[in-house]
């Protein structure tokens, strides 16, 4: 187990290492100065060249990608390129990020404590109601939220609980420093947005997982042999559809993390995705690569965290291979 | 049926069960089983026979209704019961042994908590730890095993460990479910051993479905032969194994292949009929090799042919004044000894993701003389496919040569030559794997011809028409695809495309072990008359050994990897010299000798 | 053949095939339908749906229905391609991997991993961030972030397939691999592949129309339905049709294509169980 476990980390350590390539690479590699993206087209040569020199992309690119690295491992994320290119001495990309991180982790949070519980029960209870009308409307409606995008599902419910209802409000504008919780009205649609669709691919895979189960040879021996229902649904049936489940609610939890960048767009969020879409709109290329990084590292660690809990459920899987 | 004293432990009357669309499943089964005996249920697949076990636990499968029949097991009724009533019933007074014990026990459970489960859904408040042990001790699992997941046992193990549950309770009457189909040889005899120690010793009733009539006939004291959901044949064992009255009876023993006791054997010609295709007579008349045109009529009644024992049959009367008395077969005059086709020296050959090291086959030498069948026997892991697949070029041996016709093999076989790839040809064990199911019978058998045979498109269409006829299928299969095919017909298509290149050595892998067995016979019987026809050598794969003795000239017996044994198929069968050899031999079911014909 | 098309009688696949024809209907024949420029002004900016203008105008004052007529063309086009590249690239390394069993095996799944180091749209923003804008830089993209995992699931169906009877007897006749891997092995594994097709379609259609409503996609004056969305989102209050309408044409195609999907995947029964999530590369 010991082993499967250090195997394990050193594969999400790789993956991170590789991940880290690529975000370097794009960003960097690609045609046209990172220092002229920065400063837009009307830029002087002699702005580029000062520009240049300051975020050191005069010296060579595994150099700046190794220190990139390393001093992100401890902690420093750099300096925000547009923010150097507007002539300022120390831009940390932490001080403009820290605020709408954490925004971004309280609407998460939120989601995510309510999708896994409704995940786990409406799925398991379609599973067991299979083929009757809980289950067809339990599919058919998750079938539909599944599909569409959360700009489309985020508008369309603006459309019916701002513009036609006048329940709720369009926006979810926090001011800096201010705690979302505060006006917790605001967060109803954004996170209802955000539960559509992974709420819905929760559900679907764990019915799909439960049914499995539910079809096995054990779940109808156990039957067979006389037990109860309710104990061959939860030891026998449940029990076994957990561990797939787990890996089902990580990718869920995977897809709110990255979910979060399209919803605080549709509601003016002051989250970490709208911090992005503005990096990526001023080619602030050192603000992109820092925080796509830190995405890549929270991405890494809940899927590790899933394979883990999955190893600790299966007891097959706890023995040395 | 024989009159015991006291009630039988099941009684089973009239019992019938009709799908929604009201097609009959199973139609008027009746039988008692008293303490202490046991039923086999037999029948090939769609027979119904599992149908009517679960009916005992007051179990049908969704879609099924019991429309008429009364079932009691151990006094009590289990037709019309509710749900908490059965639930009671079950485990406590009718339990159940599945098929697949691997896919019968939680995997997350240990062993003991299982075995716990089904004591604390009987006996509320007086759950011991004491019963548990008693229960493992019962199959003679020793205590360690309460702490053991199932992935951590064998398959014999985890059979043991559904024995034990399904008897945790003491319930009076045990339905068994194939319990040792998928097991080899040697663990489905120590299984049968415990199974007829707890029946003697609990004094329990069991009913054990088979479509082995082979293994029913060691352990039963009574026999019901189903076919398309009615008893056809019904009577103590020894009287309905001797003298079979319905002739598909008669026609199972004949397709048996008996280890003691080799003849030629008979298959039974067509498909059984499925669920809503059942005829207006008798449900066997179509296979039947005694049918007249009065059989279509009406389906017979069951009659006592003798005491206890039943068949329907209009015929039996005189039929059963014309026994043919089985062929048995004779060996083969081995004075001349041909020259060798194929040898194999010093092979020796790995699994690409094998941990241990351990070789699958390792120093494996044999001969396959022109003309004659060699079989390859062992248990499942034996390495006995390993070396079909090096023979025919689809795995890589590490060591070791292959000469065929003299010449040595590469061990790929696209770096062999096209002549040597025709004369050398393979048939799988997967009927339902063999064929590409997006394929048409025709093109399937075409492509050999256009390769090796060079046959431009209409010689081609001629041929694969003599070669559906000589695996006696109908021409107008050729239009099918695999699907629309039975598991045999799928067989002898591939068989056919094998044919197609005119091969001189055929290695059969398994071919049979996923067939029924009266299917069996007749694909044997068929290998058999193409092997003389066409002078055809072969290897053949197989973990049976009636097989072995019914078409092989000489055999192997491998174990882990290592061939332990070779010689003429009369003597090692005989006279076996290896342990090994010995304790499989002992372990194969075979039928009694009053009814292969010979005397005692 | 009759099996290919039963799942048309289902009444998710009936209703999906409609509601994708009438999109791509619309997507193929809209533009030379539409009553109005779609680049110009024709009246005032959000008005109300009116006898000239029956979906009301947009935030610029033109004609939104003339440029949601207009605007599926990029939706279905970029996402097909971007769908097509991946498959193209996925496809062969798949069937490659899992036929010869070899070395591109371990890198194959090394590389899925990596793509599941990201959310799929967070790739996208950084390539964007890098290369700037495109309609090369969206489609190339997309099939880098697909193409390893549909590399692994057809790995996954060729390993599962070549070792069946039918395909060894084929390697044992000799036959060359690559005519081994079209007659045997590709027409075996095409039905959970033509499902995951449509699954990725879907995917595709999800991301580049997320990046368009961002505004990081498609540049001005693009008629995109992802770009009106975004572009009139903050006037909703104003003509509520200029998002809705836009927003109702990407749900239904999108709800469709799963829906077809579905059905297919259940017409092939217990063979294939549909993946259908949000979580994409896998």
């Amino acid at each position: 187990m010991l082993v499967f476990l250090a195997r394990r980390i050193a594969g999400a350590l790789a993956a991170l290492l590789a991940a880290s390539i690529l975000i370097f690479a794009a960003v960097e590699l690609l045609p046209g100065s990172p220092a002229s993206a920065v400063l837009g087209r009307d830029a002087t040569p002699a702005a580029v060249k000062v520009l240049t020199h300051r975020m050191q992309l005069d010296r060579p690119a595994s150099a700046r990608y190794l220190d990139w690295l390393k001093r992100f491992v401890h902690g420093d994320l750099g300096d925000s390129a547009v923010a150097l290119a507007q002539g300022e001495q120390h831009a940390p990309i932490w001080h403009l990020i820290s605020g709408p991180l954490k925004n971004s982790a309280i609407l998460a949070a939120i989601s995510a404590l309510l999708m896994i519980p409704l995940s786990l029960g409406l799925g398991a209870l379609a599973a067991v109601r299979a083929g009757k009308p809980t289950d067809h409307a339990i599919s058919i409606g998750s079938l539909v939220a599944i599909s569409l995008p959360e700009f489309v599902t985020g508008s369309l419910l603006v459309a019916i609980f701002f513009v036609g209802l006048h329940w709720l409000p369009p926006v979810a504008i926090v001011p800096p420093g201010a705690d979302p919780l505060g006006s917790p009205k605001q967060l109803i649609l954004p996170v209802t947005t955000l539960l559509f669709a992974s709420l819905a691919s929760g559900i679907r895979m764990v019915r799909a997982g439960t049914y499995e189960v539910l079809q096995t040879e054990f779940v109808q021996t156990a039957r067979l042999n006389g037990l109860a229902e309710r104990r061959v649904i939860l030891r026998y049936a449940l029990r076994n559809a957990l561990a797939p489940s787990v890996q089902v609610l990580a990718q869920n939890l995977q897809y709110l993390v990255g979910g979060v960048i399209v919803v605080e767009a549709v509601f003016a969020y002051p989250g970490i995705g709208s911090q992005l879409v503005l990096a990526v709109q001023n080619r602030d290329v050192t603000v992109v690569q820092s925080v796509a990084m830190l995405i890549a590292v929270v991405y890494v660690t809940i899927n590790l965290v899933a394979d883990l809990t999955v190893m600790l459920l299966v007891p097959k899987l706890r023995e040395p291979v | 049926m024989i009159t015991r004293s006291g009630d039988p432990a099941v009684r089973v009357e009239g019992l019938s069960l009709r799908l929604a669309s009201g097609e009959p499943v199973i139609e008027d089964v009746s039988f008692e089983v008293a303490p202490g005996e046991l039923l086999g249920v037999v029948g090939e697949s769609g027979s119904g026979k599992t149908t009517v076990a679960l009916a005992l636990l007051g179990f049908t499968r969704p879609g099924v209704t019991m429309t008429a029949g009364t079932v009691r097991v151990g006094g009590k009724t289990v037709v019309g019961q509710n749900a908490n009533a059965l639930r009671s019933l079950r485990g406590k007074v009718v339990s159940y042994v599945p098929q697949d014990p691997g896919g019968a026990l939680n995997p997350s459970l240990r062993v003991g908590d299982a075995i716990l489960d089904v004591l604390r859904a009987h006996r509320a408040g007086a759950v011991s730890e004491e019963s548990v042990r008693a229960a493992l001790a019962r199959v003679e699992l020793d205590e360690s095993y309460r702490g053991r997941y199932p992935h951590q046992l064998s398959g014999g193990q985890q059979q043991r460990v559904t024995i034990a549950m399904a008897t945790v309770c003491e319930p009076p009457v045990v339905v068994l479910d194939e319990p040792t189909t998928g097991l080899d040889v040697l663990t489905q005899e120590r299984i049968l051993d415990e199974l007829m120690r707890l029946k003697a010793e609990e004094q329990m009733a069991m009913v054990y479905v088979s479509h082995d009539l082979a293994v029913v006939c060691g352990i039963a004291d009574k026999i019901l032969v189903m076919y398309a959901g009615r008893v056809l044949e019904s009577g103590p064992a020894e009287a309905l194994i001797a003298r079979p009255r319905h002739p598909y009876t008669k026609a199972l023993v004949a397709a048996i292949p008996d280890v003691r006791h080799p003849r030629t054997l008979r298959g039974i010609g067509g498909v059984a009929v499925g669920v809503g295709e059942w005829p207006s007579g008798c449900a066997f008349e179509p296979r039947c090799e005694h049918r007249l045109p009065h059989c279509q009529a009406a389906v017979p009644e069951l009659v006592e042919t003798a005491p206890a024992h039943f068949a329907r049959c209009w015929r039996w009367e005189e039929l059963a004044a014309h026994e043919r008395p089985p062929v048995t077969l004779r060996s083969r005059d081995e004075s001349v000894a041909p020259a060798p086709l194929l040898e194999v020296s010093a092979l020796q050959a790995r699994y690409r993701s094998s941990r241990s090291g351990l070789p699958a086959v390792d120093s494996a030498s044999f001969a396959v003389k022109r003309g004659r069948c060699v079989a390859l026997v062992g248990e499942s892991g034996s390495g006995k496919s390993t070396i079909a697949r090096c023979v025919a070029g689809l795995h890589v041996p590490t060591s070791g040569r292959i000469l065929f016709d003299g010449v040595e093999l590469a061990g790929n076989a696209r770096a062999r030559p096209l002549e040597v790839r025709r004369r050398i040809q393979i048939v799988f064990q997967s009927p339902y794997e063999s064929l590409n199911p997006r394929h048409r019978v025709h093109d399937s058998i075409e492509r050999p011809l256009r390769m090796f045979r060079r046959l431009p498109r209409r010689g081609a269409d001629a041929a694969v028409a003599e070669l559906l006829e000589r695996v006696r299928l109908p021409k107008r299969l050729g239009d099918r695809f695999p699907g629309e095919l039975s598991g045999g017909e799928r067989q002898r298509v591939a068989i056919a495309r094998a044919l197609a290149a005119e091969p001189d050595l055929l290695v059969c892998d398994e071919v049979t072990s996923a067939l029924d067995v009266s299917v069996q016979a007749a694909v044997l019987e068929l290998l058999q008359e193409l092997r003389a026809d066409l002078h055809l050598s072969m290897l053949f794969i197989t973990h049976n050994l009636g097989v072995v003795a019914c078409i092989a000239d000489s055999v192997l017996v491998m174990d882990r990897g290592v061939i332990c044994e070779a010689g003429a198929v009369d003597t090692v069968l005989t006279s076996p010299g290896h342990e090994y050899t010995r304790r499989l031999l002992e372990a194969a079911p075979s039928l009694p000798e009053d009814a292969v014909g010979v005397s005692p | 053949m009759r099996w290919r098309f039963r799942f048309l009688r289902t009444p998710s696949g009936a209703v999906g095939v409609g509601i994708v024809t009438f999109v791509l209907l619309v997507a193929v024949f809209g533009p030379y339908a539409a009553p109005h420029s779609t680049t110009a002004p024709i009246g005032a900016p959000l008005a109300g749906p009116s006898g000239s203008a029956l979906l009301g105008t947009d935030f610029l004052g033109r004609d939104v229905l003339s440029r949601m007529l207009d605007g599926g063309r990029s939706v279905i086009g970029l996402a097909l391609a971007a769908t097509a590249l991946a498959y193209l690239v996925g496809l062969a390394i798949g069937l490659v991997a899992g036929y010869s069993r070899s070395l591109v095996d371990p890198l194959l799944m090394r590389s899925v991993d990596v793509m599941l180091a990201f959310p799929p749209l967070l790739f996208l923003l950084v390539l964007i961030a890098g290369a700037g804008s495109s309609v090369v830089v969206l489609i190339v993209g997309v099939a880098v972030i697909q193409a390893p995992g549909i590399s692994r699931i057809v790995r996954t169906a060729t390993l599962e397939v070549s070792v069946r009877g039918y395909v060894e007897a084929a390697v044992a006749r000799g036959e060359r691999p690559f005519a081994v891997i079209r007659r045997e092995v590709l027409p075996n594994i095409l039905a959970p592949v033509l499902v995951d097709a449509g699954l990725r379609f879907t995917f595709s259609i999800l991301i580049i129309a997320s990046v368009n409503f961002l505004g990081l996609g498609l540049q001005p004056p693009s008629s995109d339905w992802a770009r009106m969305i975004g572009e009139n989102r903050e006037f909703i209050s104003l003509n509520s049709l200029a998002v809705i309408a836009p927003a109702a044409m990407i749900a239904i195609l999108t709800i469709g294509v799963n829906l077809t999907g579905d059905a297919i995947a259940r017409s092939l029964g217990r063979s294939y169980v549909p993946r259908l999530t949000r979580s994409s590369a896998t």
